[in-house]
């Protein structure tokens, strides 16, 4: 089997089990699990084969001509680089692992046929949008995702936060689409054709005639799809989507595929200083503000979500410093260890029934209970904070080495300034994130008070995809001295002033949280605080729904929760309570966007229901009253009857003399 | 002769007839209305016969066989009228609404008036 | 009317011409007259009294015209038969005797428009198109009996016939109509 038919297979796979799992999932419900984890499984370890086959040599280029449209043609085509490769890797492993943990956490839901298929369907589409060389084709995948996004987080759709969280999902990623498909358009239109090589050969050769303008067009996309600032908000919220969803959508595969898709474009980007600098304050703003807001959330999801995004705030900042080997290096082992804590999150939820970490900080030995997840989200978390030897420092390090080595001016068309935005933002981040990483664990782990509420051994499927995914996280970082054969060949390795200083500040944000979580750990045994949910035989994913519905009426709340002993609302001050809420980001959508947008519609509705029905009211009502006016004539008199009769007859006989006469 | 005369004559009394005929509400003076416009086009007839000195004297026998058409109109037209007013306790021709869209409502003269043809009957 | 006199001059019968053109005038006065009180009296069988003078007027009138054996007909049917089965049908409706002040509908005015409209218009039609018309009423009478009877019988037979069948049927008619039902008594 040559590497382009392996290569094929790969997106297909998936493709054809979400189809069958669609067809069958009513009919036989014994072939749904099947159907959901080994097409993924067998597409992993067929990304496994390519990569192999491909091993970091020359770019493969394999395409047909899909569509001749008469101007710039569609081709189906595949460019398999290093790049390419490894990231389907990565998303074919974190797929199987979440379709396998999602046969344990969705055990006993109903709707688990299509949520599995539509999982399968995603996978899909990231695998499409990593492999293919042709924009048009890429985009298919790329909204495809959108779509599978939505319907995946709004999964508990009983739930008033699933729903509003997945229209939020699917509204904000298609605010980006629109410029970012105007730009696709405009770099097609420029380059003459869709063709990511004809494109990047254009780019090079300065062949694009508003840089600028078409890299802005596709940051908008980029953004939206990968939640920077501004487009971020809707990421903290998807996490009312199930734990696996969350997962696989929100931290390794749709979030990522932006960041992939500015690696696979960079020239483009490159093309335009502004585009670069734009991109370093994006990513900048993004990382330090996602970090922040990090610390004051009380859903134990919610802050792996803003560390989501402040992670895809690192890599966007290594790209916007030209260095994509490191962006996605950091891609890679950040979809891994954030893939880890997800679903390590997903079993922590169903031991202690909450989400909501003032909750667990008021429980004995939530450790003991789950100690799989116990040891592997420790690692996941040091991976986060960036504490060697870990893979998260060694990529983490690549980020900063690459933006350090841009403020020197060294790198080729780069500006200084963007380097020292992201090497500045990036230090800062790393206190900060070394800062929430130890908050969540402190919380989360060593709780004192009242035992958890038992929920019996968490399934086998869940804890050993844990162990598979422990591999990566710890591990990964020693690829950095091979990873530079397979991308564009610059040093991945770390260097030694940025990891001295990364390192020691991130010391210091374990040690600061600490020290706070020491102080205030004391408040929780007065203040109680928390509701539980105990399902002890349902599935786990019972207990996640319940606790989504009910974290508002129990804390106040989506996001945060009024808990005195929480460690980040002492270090924030008063900063915390803008924390909480995304810094008011949501407020000024609502002014800028769903309010004119709300007035809009009102403005239509008034003209739909006053002008345009007025006329159908009118139609209506003419003939009504026409007919009750003759109808008054009806009065069943026979001489009112005749008389009418004998008067038109008079009128028609005159009328007829008058012009018989030709008067 | 003016044959304006004749023919005026005969226009009015034929619009005067009319009149009754719109304005009566006995049904039997409605029928003499009637009376009063066969009569004025028999006038007409009459005068144009005259006028034409046709051969045939049509205008003449025209009329002659109106009066007995009206003879009979005059007789069915009455046995009518005493049938509805048997029926009706009432021969206005005003009170027979029948064909009005309300006229299934009960109405105040009805009960009266079905007392009336209860004690003609 | 100078025409008038020069016809006058040559006139065989009873009334000179103009003589019979004044009578005409006057009868049709008289004629109309009892008509409109026919249609406005509010005694009803006054009314049926005033149809007696107009439809005698009008024998007058077809006299006046030689239409003799007309005249005669229409005072035979009308006044001696047509009246008189009306006055049986007011006394057989228990038409009140007297004044009633409802002989007239409120349909009143609506009417009196349209028959002024319509008179108005036939008289305007009339005036105009006859305005220079006379009728010769020299010579034989055009309606005398003999005349009538042999056009009668020569041309109009079977329209005659039929006519008698057309009665038949009135009278068979009239007789089933007015004929009370078993069960009503």
């Amino acid at each position: 089997m040559s590497t382009t038919t392996t290569a094929v297979l790969v997106p297909l796979l998936p493709f054809l089990g979400a189809a069958a799992g669609l067809l069958l999932g009513r009919r036989a419900p014994g072939a749904v699990r099947p159907l959901a984890v080994l097409p993924t499984l067998a597409a992993a370890v067929l990304a496994v084969v390519v990569a192999w086959q491909q091993g970091g040599e020359k770019p493969l280029d394999a395409s047909t001509r899909l569509t001749p449209t008469g101007s710039v043609p569609i081709d189906l085509a595949l460019h398999l680089d290093g790049f390419a490769v490894l990231v389907a890797v990565l998303v074919g492993i974190v797929a199987t692992c979440v379709q396998l943990y999602s046969t344990a956490y969705l055990r006993d839901d109903p709707r688990y046929p299509s949520y599995a298929a539509l999982v399968s369907l995603f996978t899909s589409a990231m695998l499409l949008v990593v492999y293919s060389g042709d924009l048009m084709v890429l985009l298919v995948g790329w909204e495809v995702m959108g779509i599978c996004s939505y319907f995946l987080v709004g999964h508990y759709w009983e739930t008033r936060a699933a729903r509003s969280a997945s229209l939020k999902a699917f509204l904000v990623t298609k605010l980006g689409d629109v410029p970012f498909l105007i730009g696709v358009f405009a770099l097609a239109a420029d380059a003459g054709t869709f063709r990511i090589n004809g494109i990047l050969t254009t780019a090079v050769s300065g062949g694009i005639e508003h840089p600028t303008l078409v890299a802005l067009l596709l940051l908008a996309g980029v953004a939206g799809k990968s939640a920077q600032f501004p487009l971020h908000t809707w990421l903290p919220d998807a996490m009312a989507g199930p734990t696996p969803v969350s997962a696989l959508i929100h931290a390794a595969t749709m979030v990522a595929a932006g960041v992939y898709l500015i690696a696979r474009l960079l020239p483009v980007f490159a093309a335009s200083a502004a585009a670069l600098v734009v991109m370093a304050v994006m990513a900048a703003v993004t990382m330090a503000g996602s970090a922040l807001a990090a610390l004051a959330q009380d859903d134990i999801k919610r802050v792996l979500a803003y560390s989501t995004v402040g992670q895809l705030g690192y890599m966007t900042g290594a790209l916007a410093v030209g260095d994509r080997g490191a962006a996605v290096f950091h891609l890679i082992s950040h979809g891994a260890f954030k893939a880890l804590l997800f679903l390590g999150a997903g079993v922590i939820i169903h031991a202690a029934g909450t989400n909501s970490l003032a909750a667990m900080s008021r429980m004995n030995h939530l450790a003991k209970r789950v100690p799989d997840a116990y040891w592997t989200m420790t690692v996941g978390l040091l991976a986060l904070a960036a504490i060697p030897p870990f893979s998260g420092f060694f990529s983490k390090e690549a980020v900063l080495g690459a933006a350090e080595h841009a403020t020197t001016g060294d790198a080729h068309g780069i500006p200084a300034a963007a380097g020292w935005i992201v090497l500045v933002a990036g230090l800062l981040t790393a206190l900060l994130t070394a800062g929430y990483a130890t908050r969540l664990w402190l919380l989360a782990f060593h709780g004192k008070g009242a035992e958890a509420a038992g929920h019996g051994r968490e399934p086998l499927a869940m804890n050993a995809v844990l162990w598979v995914l422990f591999l990566p996280t710890a591990a990964l970082g020693l690829a950095a001295w091979k990873l530079p054969d397979w991308f564009d060949g610059g040093s991945l390795t770390p260097t030694l002033t940025t990891s001295v200083l990364s390192t020691g500040l991130a010391l210091a944000g374990v040690i600061v949280m600490y020290a706070a979580w020491r102080r205030t750990a004391a408040y929780a045994a007065r203040t109680p605080l928390g509701a539980v949910a105990a399902d002890p035989g349902a599935a786990p994913y019972v207990s996640e729904e319940e606790t989504i519905a009910t974290h508002e009426a129990a804390y106040g709340g989506i996001a945060g929760a009024p808990d005195p002993a929480d460690p980040g609302r002492l270090l924030l001050g008063p900063l915390h309570r803008h924390a909480v809420g995304g810094f008011h980001l949501d407020a000024v959508y609502s002014v800028l966007f769903v309010r004119p947008t709300r007035a809009a519609a009102r403005l239509a509705r008034f003209l739909d229901r006053e002008v345009v029905e007025a006329y159908v009211r009118g139609a209506g009502g003419a003939p009504r009253l026409l007919g009750a006016a003759v109808r008054r004539a009806q009065t069943g008199n026979v001489q009112t009857y005749l008389s009418a009769l004998l008067a038109g007859s008079v009128v028609l006989a005159v009328a007829a003399v008058l012009v018989a006469t030709g008067a | 002769m003016h044959l304006v005369y004749a023919a005026v004559l005969a226009a009015l009394l034929f619009c005067v007839g009319l009149y009754g005929v719109l304005a009566r509400r006995n049904a039997i003076l409605v029928l003499m209305s009637v009376e009063l416009m066969l009569n004025a086009v028999n006038l007409n007839l009459v005068a144009f016969d005259v006028w034409l000195r046709d051969t045939l004297h049509a205008g003449q026998a025209l009329t002659l066989f109106t009066i007995a058409i009206a003879a009979a109109e005059i007789g069915i037209g009455l046995a009518i009228v005493l049938q509805v007013y048997r029926n009706r306790g009432t021969a206005d021709v005003d009170r027979l609404r029948d064909l009005g869209e309300d006229a299934h409502r009960p109405d105040p003269d009805r009960a009266d008036r079905e007392e009336k043809a209860e004690a003609a009957a | 009317m100078t025409g008038t006199t020069v016809l006058a001059a040559n006139a065989p019968g009873f009334l000179s011409p103009s003589g019979v053109e004044i009578a005409f005038l006057l009868v049709g006065i008289a004629t109309l007259g009892a008509a409109v009180v026919t249609v406005t009296t509010k005694q009803l069988v006054h009314a049926a009294l005033w149809l007696v003078m107009a439809l005698g007027g009008l024998a007058v009138e077809y006299l006046l015209l030689t239409a003799e054996f007309i005249a005669w007909v229409q005072v035979l049917i009308y006044v001696g038969s047509v009246v008189v089965l009306l006055l049986f049908g007011l006394m057989l409706t228990k038409a009140p005797i007297g004044r009633s002040p409802d002989a007239d509908s409120a349909n009143r005015w609506p009417a009196l428009g349209v028959a002024v409209a319509a008179a108005a218009a036939l008289v305007w039609v009339v005036v105009d198109a006859f305005r220079t018309t006379w009728i010769d009423l020299r010579g034989a009478p055009q309606g005398s009996t003999k005349v009538s009877g042999e056009i009668l019988f020569r041309h109009w037979v079977l329209p005659f016939e039929a006519l008698s069948v057309l009665l038949l049927a009135a009278l068979v008619g009239a007789i089933v109509l007015s004929r009370r039902k078993k069960e009503e008594r």
